[in-house]
């Protein structure tokens, strides 16, 4: 809504046509690299980095104690999607950087094997040679038959965008988690089942011993036990063993702490027990067990067998599928999940970045959102950071600490892990280590942090990747062999290097490194502890942000914390307006919306959440910064400006590209370009065209119904009046024979209606019988049929008899009838002389334009003052006459734009205090004015 | 409207005739029905509102029609509370049994007779049903309670008299075929009741020491009426009655003497001198007084498409509207503040203002202005006093201030309330509730910030 993922597109035919126009005499390390991979095709991004599969998908591999590393399913399970992609080697790699080891077997001290809980483990890594870029979440299932009963199993999700892995992780690791959860869960169950039945087998192979040893005995009477009997003996004495291992065992895994499953609903088992779990997360063993007999113990009869005492070999048996690994049930349902991470993440980064920030400003919003958005678009993913709000805010670490919310100095940050890894292997990143560094570089760090410089910095450490030959190598541990004491990291932040420079070495050497997997960053933690692990993921991002920085802008935005959401959810939205009085109110609006705010550090840490201000990654001293960079994105969409502009221009990436240029010491045009071109190589969708099959009919209808609305709006000179008449809540009936012409008008102009409430558009697309009453309640824009015969005169008579309730655009006779308008608003929104060109942004622009409607109607509906009376002497007439002055002087409206407000505030109104949503319809709202004939 | 007077005075008679509809436009100031809500829940002609007075609230209402159900709604929100159902048949009557405050049921009752012979006795709290009575000869067309007495008659082809607990105390014998059209309460334990043209005077006979029996007992019949009678409404002092062919008369409530008469008064036929076949196809509805309203000083009629006020004082018509709406009016309330609204067969719904008219007597073209009333040609008898009347009688107008367009077929009934708007049913099968937009807003806002208060969101600025 804010921001429009399609005008990148732009962004490449300017490339293009700027390549003749590169001066030669630009030093080699300033001028921009072409796109690396344009040879190869008409659309230079659709081979990113010559992977060799078409687009992202999700592969699960196993460790399999026989063959080793294998592929087991792909999702989508289609070979023309991971094309030539060597599925097999790509598994070894990623089933390799499993550093957390998963033990299980006799710990010393213990007489009986311990089942470990194994955390699942997330790691990011690249392979430059395959041209893939995959996160990498590792899952350990029991398997009884296995070798210390653990199969390890790995789920990948692979894009040859390894910016889109880096910023997504958080999503992706959520994602993943749930769908591990899933199978764990289904696996633990599995395992239980496999436990009671093995149990039963060695109760009754413990009786079958113990009759034949008896039977030994009674038929030995000669005082002393034969080799046979011994033998038999011990048998039953390791069978005994046995059972008790199997009791021990079925009862860890009975125990198994819930409260890892909490927040996670996935599972039709678990479902009612996940409340709980939340509830009381600390006092988990005894619900849990009761819980988990539910769970575990109803199973069909089983008749147990003989056990041999002799195993067979362990390479002659056949191992489980993962389906048999885990419940059929819960298998589907993870495989189902995983086709919907899948989908989720279908696309260019930048599409996702997009999404995420109208997605959360969306949420802002959250009041006045049923107006004029669709619902369609609210994703789970908005509920589940929901739901991680209160994990977030029950710890107890202060909000400016979380890392999360800190994206620029994560460079440092990963300082501390590098050193953690120079004392071991592993790559466990300490937290605490991080956390610490991270303080203290908060403390050092200027205010005035540049994105720029941070860079610079990046790209350093890139070339130091660069030599790389034929080795596995962990970027972070490379990276502790030439410890980075603090006071380097800060000293490099200066070096004034140009970043495209070092980008494009980096990129061309990129390409040459053979055989180098780049393990880009661990991530140990698991849900179990999700603050640290989520304070752990900026520095798995930190690496490879490099030249991408660009992004830097959007991704501040795009990421929000839950934690800010989830303050601003409980602390912002409602609460904040009733307590602003009008003035406030109003300087709050022109901060986010009309001007550049002036101070705007102040207004944030004064108040927290306040509604125009955009959800913040930044700590307070980087707000003015930040600010900053939101008021300079949001205006060029808010206001008319964005008509006047090229399309790139709307790239926030270059706005904010303009906004640094004031902070760098780079050349203004040289880092404009760089910018530009950087967007274009690296962070469009290479097939962009093949993106969101879930959105895409949504996106193409939003695309046509823009252009036709434009379309609408050039054609007629009274559309102003037709539209004012949409936003005002009287019903126009557009009037026409032919049906697809009507439809097609109706569509257009249903982007201008708004919403009831959660339900559909009150919108009707063709009617050809009389219209009634209700209709004009139900519905505020109607396509009706003229029918020419005499018959259908009805029609055309109810038609004037409920003039009052309507406007009538008569598209035969390109006439409208309906009140007059002289508004400001409706010009604005739909300007005739309008540079817009494509559908999809002239939809963009009237939703924003209709967003910053909704929040002046938001500010009018919940001001205290302007309804109620200020004591009990004062009129009616004196409140009256103060909402008019409100509207007038603070919104300023015009004339019949106080009319939309006033209706747009009443179905707020309703909405707010509708209990149940969509189930009545408002009540029918008219004036008594007189009406005009439009012709043209 | 003055406009139309003047310009409509010096038109031609004919063409006044044939377009005398008043019409107000589309800027309608002094309407205050800016919002509606309609509620869809009858299947077929809704023909009764009856407002109940349940839990000390005055918004409830409930509504009754050809489908046989009663509806019971919320007038503040449009919600519906209830359906009663239980006859087969067409409703022809309901009342409310007001709660006593001597007696232990304090629940109001609803009383609906159908033409499926029965009355059923409702629980408007609960919506059960009390009781139903099938003894009934033939169908029930007019209930009418007398709370002094806690008795209630029902009113068919006999009178009934039952009372609270639902005994028949006494009925009459059969009266007529045709039944009982209306039924009035009026002093000394009396009932008028219309009857075909004749008014029919009962007295009710309560227990004594005497004797322990309910009785009713004809007194009177009076037979001054010439056609059937319509509408029948007692007013303070008197009874109003008015029949089909358009005579009113005001009788004495005490000695039921007749008080005035109005035969011609309101009879537009007499313009003898314009076709034929007009007058033949308007005549029959036009003069038929079908309703009406009164406040302290006039009688409000609706006879046929017009509306008159009579004034009681004067005795003669102070204002008047011939063709008020394009078809019959069926109801007609006086509202505060000199209001009166009506609605009619046509579906729509009009709210007039009654007016001091000033400077009349200066109207240059006297006979045209009268035929335009209808007062102009009476019959010769009448001719003289009635001129006489008109001179200097209508002192007032009757101004079109709004109209309520909603309906699709005729609009039956409305109920008005103080604080709620007005509630409207018609034969399209839907009722409408007509409201007030601005004060609507107003009270959603207070409702709002109610809400917020009520959950915590509400916050003083600092």
């Amino acid at each position: 809504m804010i921001s429009a993922p399609d005008v990148v597109a732009f962004t490449k035919e300017d490339e293009y046509e700027e390549e003749p126009y590169n001066e030669p005499s630009l030093p080699e390390e300033y001028s921009v690299p072409l796109f690396p991979f344009a040879n190869q095709g008409a659309n230079p991004w659709s081979k990113l980095s010559g992977a060799k599969f078409s687009r992202d998908f999700i592969l699960i591999s196993e460790f399999s104690e026989q063959v080793g590393p294998q592929p087991l399913l792909t999702i989508p399970n289609d070979t023309k999607v991971f094309g030539t992609f060597d599925l097999n080697y790509f598994s070894l790699r990623i089933m390799s950087v499993d550093y957390q080891a998963s033990f299980v077997g006799h710990p010393p001290g213990s007489a009986y094997p311990k089942l470990n809980f194994v955390e699942d483990s997330k790691v990011v890594l690249g392979d430059s040679k395959e041209g893939a870029f995959a996160y990498v979440h590792h899952l350990t299932l029991y398997d009884l038959e296995a070798r210390g009963f653990v199969r390890p199993f790995c789920m990948a999700y692979i894009s040859a965008d390894q910016h889109k892995i880096m910023q997504q992780f958080q999503e992706l690791s959520a994602e993943f988690s749930k769908a591990s959860e899933c199978l764990k869960s289904g696996n633990r169950k599995a395992f239980a089942g496999e436990l009671e039945k093995k149990l039963k087998d060695l109760d009754y192979t413990r009786t079958v011993l113990h009759t034949e040893t008896e039977i030994q005995k009674k038929a030995n009477d000669k005082g002393f036990y034969s080799s046979q009997a011994i033998e038999k003996a011990n048998e039953l004495a390791s069978v005994e063993k046995s059972i008790i291992e199997h009791q021990d065992l079925l009862k860890q895994i009975r125990s198994y702490p819930h409260r890892k499953v909490r927040g996670f609903d996935l599972c039709p088992g678990e479902m009612e027990h996940t409340q709980d779990q939340a509830d009381h997360t600390s006092t988990t063993s005894n619900p849990d067990e009761s819980a988990d007999s539910d769970i575990y113990t109803c199973r069909p009869a089983y008749t147990p067998k003989l056990i041999k005492a002799k195993s067979t070999k362990c390479f002659d048996k056949k191992l489980k599928t993962l389906e048999e690994l885990c419940d059929t049930e819960y298998f589907t349902q993870t495989l189902a999940h995983l086709s919907h991470i899948e989908h989720m993440f279908r696309g260019d980064l930048c599409y996702l970045l997009t999404s995420q920030i109208d997605r959360a400003l969306l949420k802002q919003q959250h009041i006045t959102n049923f107006l004029f958005e669709d619902f369609i678009e609210v994703d789970d993913r908005i509920v589940e950071k929901q739901e991680s709000v209160p994990s977030q805010t029950s710890e107890d670490r202060p909000p400016s600490r979380s890392l999360e919310e800190c994206p620029i100095p994560k460079v440092l940050i990963s300082v501390g892990s590098y050193k953690s890894s120079v004392e071991s292997v592993l790559i466990k990143m300490d937290q605490e280590v991080g956390n610490e560094e991270y303080k203290e570089v908060e403390v050092t760090e200027s205010s005035s942090f540049d994105p720029q410089e941070n860079l610079d910095y990046l790209d350093m450490d890139m070339k130091g990747s660069i030599s790389s030959g034929e080795s596995i190598e962990v970027l972070g541990t490379e990276k502790s062999t030439s410890v980075l004491s603090k006071s380097d990291s800060q000293a490099s932040l200066t070096v004034p290097l140009s970043p495209q420079v070092v980008r494009s070495k980096a990129v061309s050497h990129r390409t040459i490194s053979e055989d180098s997997i780049e393990v880009l960053s661990t991530c140990p933690s698991e849900a179990l502890i999700p603050d640290d692990f989520k304070a752990s993921y900026p520095s798995a991002i930190n690496e490879e942000e490099s030249y991408a920085d660009n992004e830097g802008g959007i991704h501040f935005k795009a990421n929000i914390s839950p934690l800010e959401l989830g303050e601003a959810q409980e602390g912002g939205l409602e609460n904040t307006p009733p307590q602003l009085d009008s003035s406030c109110c109003i300087g709050k609006e022109n901060n986010g919306q009309l001007v550049p705010l002036p101070t705007p550090a102040h207004t944030l840490s004064d108040e927290d959440g306040v509604v125009s201000i955009p959800p913040q990654r930044y700590k307070q001293k980087d707000q003015d910064f930040h600010v900053d960079f939101a008021a300079e994105n949001t205006n060029p969409s808010r206001d008319n400006s964005c008509e006047a502009f090229p399309a790139y221009e709307l790239d926030p990436s270059h706005l904010l590209a303009s906004r640094d240029v004031s902070k760098t010491s780079l050349d203004n045009y040289s880092d404009t370009v760089s910018y530009v071109s950087s967007v274009a190589s690296t962070s469009l969708d290479r097939t962009p065209s093949s993106a969101h099959s879930v959105n895409l009919s949504s996106e193409r209808h939003k695309k046509r119904a823009g252009q036709n609305a434009l379309r609408f709006i050039r054609q007629y000179p009274f559309a102003h009046p037709a539209i004012y008449s949409l936003l005002s809540g009287r019903t126009l009936v557009v009037l026409g024979e032919d049906e697809t012409v009507v439809r097609k008008l109706v569509t257009a102009l249903s982007i201008f209606v708004p919403n009831y409430g959660c339900c559909s558009k009150p919108v009707k697309h063709w009617v050809s019988s009389p219209l009634h009453i209700m209709d004009f309640q139900k519905w505020k824009l109607i396509g009706l049929r003229r029918v020419t015969s005499p018959g259908s005169a009805g029609t055309l008579h109810t038609l004037s008899r409920y003039s009052r309730y309507t406007s009538i655009l008569d598209l035969d006779n390109k006439t409208l009838r309906c009140p007059l308008y002289r508004g400001t608003l409706v010009p604005r929104l739909a300007d005739h002389r309008t540079q817009i060109k494509r559908g999809g942004t002239y939809y963009l622009h009237v939703q924003s334009m209709l967003t910053q409607l909704c929040s002046k109607a938001f500010l009018y509906t919940f001001c205290h003052h302007l309804h109620l009376p200020a004591h009990d002497r004062e009129t009616e007439d004196v409140v009256a006459s103060r909402q008019l002055s409100f509207l007038k002087l603070n919104l300023g409206l015009v004339n019949e734009d106080i009319r939309v407000v006033q209706y747009l505030a009443e179905l707020l109104k309703l909405h707010y205090m509708q209990e149940s949503p969509g189930t009545s319809n408002p009540m029918l709202r008219f004036d008594y004015v007189p009406s005009f004939l439009y012709k043209i | 409207m003055l406009r139309w007077l003047i310009g409509g005075g010096r038109e031609p008679q004919g063409l006044a005739e044939k377009s005398p509809l008043q019409t107000v436009g589309e800027e309608q100031s002094r309407n205050p029905y800016t919002e509606l809500l309609v509620l869809k829940a009858h299947h077929d002609i809704v023909r009764f509102l009856v407002q109940l007075d349940v839990n000390l609230t005055n918004f409830i209402f409930a509504s009754a029609g050809d489908d046989g159900i009663v509806i019971v709604w919320n007038a503040q929100t449009g919600e519906k509370l209830l359906e009663l159902s239980g006859h087969t048949q067409k409703i022809t009557a309901i009342t409310t049994f007001p709660s006593l405050k001597s007696c232990e049921e304090k629940n109001q009752l609803i009383l609906t007779a159908s033409a499926d012979r029965t009355v059923i006795v409702w629980d408007c709290d609960t919506g059960s049903q009390v009781r139903r009575l099938s003894c009934f000869q033939s169908t029930v067309k007019c209930l009418t309670v007398l709370q002094r007495l806690e008795v209630w008659l029902s009113g068919g082809n006999d009178l009934c008299v039952w009372n609270r607990k639902l005994e028949l105390l006494c009925k009459t014998s059969h009266i007529s075929d045709t039944g009982i059209s209306a039924l009035v309460e009026i002093p000394n334990n009396c009932v008028a009741a219309a009857v075909g043209k004749e008014l029919i005077i009962f007295r009710l006979v309560t227990p004594t020491e005497g004797s322990l029996e309910w009785d009713i007992i004809e007194v009177k019949r009076l037979l001054d009426h010439q056609d059937n009678i319509l509408s029948l409404i007692n007013v303070n002092g008197n009874f109003v009655t008015g029949s089909h062919i358009g005579e009113l008369i005001i009788w004495d409530v005490l000695d039921w003497t007749v008080q005035a008469y109005e035969r011609n008064f309101w009879d537009p036929s007499p313009q003898l001198d314009i076709q034929q076949e007009v007058k033949l196809c308007q005549k029959p509805n036009d003069v038929s007084i079908h309703t009406f309203t009164c406040d302290e000083e006039n009688v409000f009629a609706a006879v046929g498409r017009g509306l008159y006020v009579y004034n009681f004082q004067t005795k003669r018509v102070i204002a008047c509207q011939k063709t008020a709406h394009d078809s019959n009016v069926l109801h007609i309330t006086k509202l505060p503040n000199r209001q009166l609204t009506s609605c009619s067969e046509d579906g729509s719904v009009r709210i007039w203002e009654l007016r001091e008219k000033q400077q009349l007597v200066a109207e240059p073209a006297p006979t045209g202005f009268f035929n335009m009333w209808g007062f102009g040609r009476v019959n010769k008898q009448a001719s003289q006093p009635v001129k006489k009347q008109q001179e200097n009688a209508t002192s007032c107008s009757l101004e079109l201030i709004g109209d309520l367009i909603g309906h699709s077929s005729s609009v039956e009934m409305f109920l008005y309330f103080e604080d709620h708007g007005l509630v409207t049913c018609s034969a399209d099968h839907l009722i409408i509730l007509w409201k007030n937009g601005e004060r609507e807003s107003a009270l959603r806002s207070l409702k709002l910030f109610q809400k917020l208060e009520e959950n915590g969101d509400l916050y003083r600025a600092a």
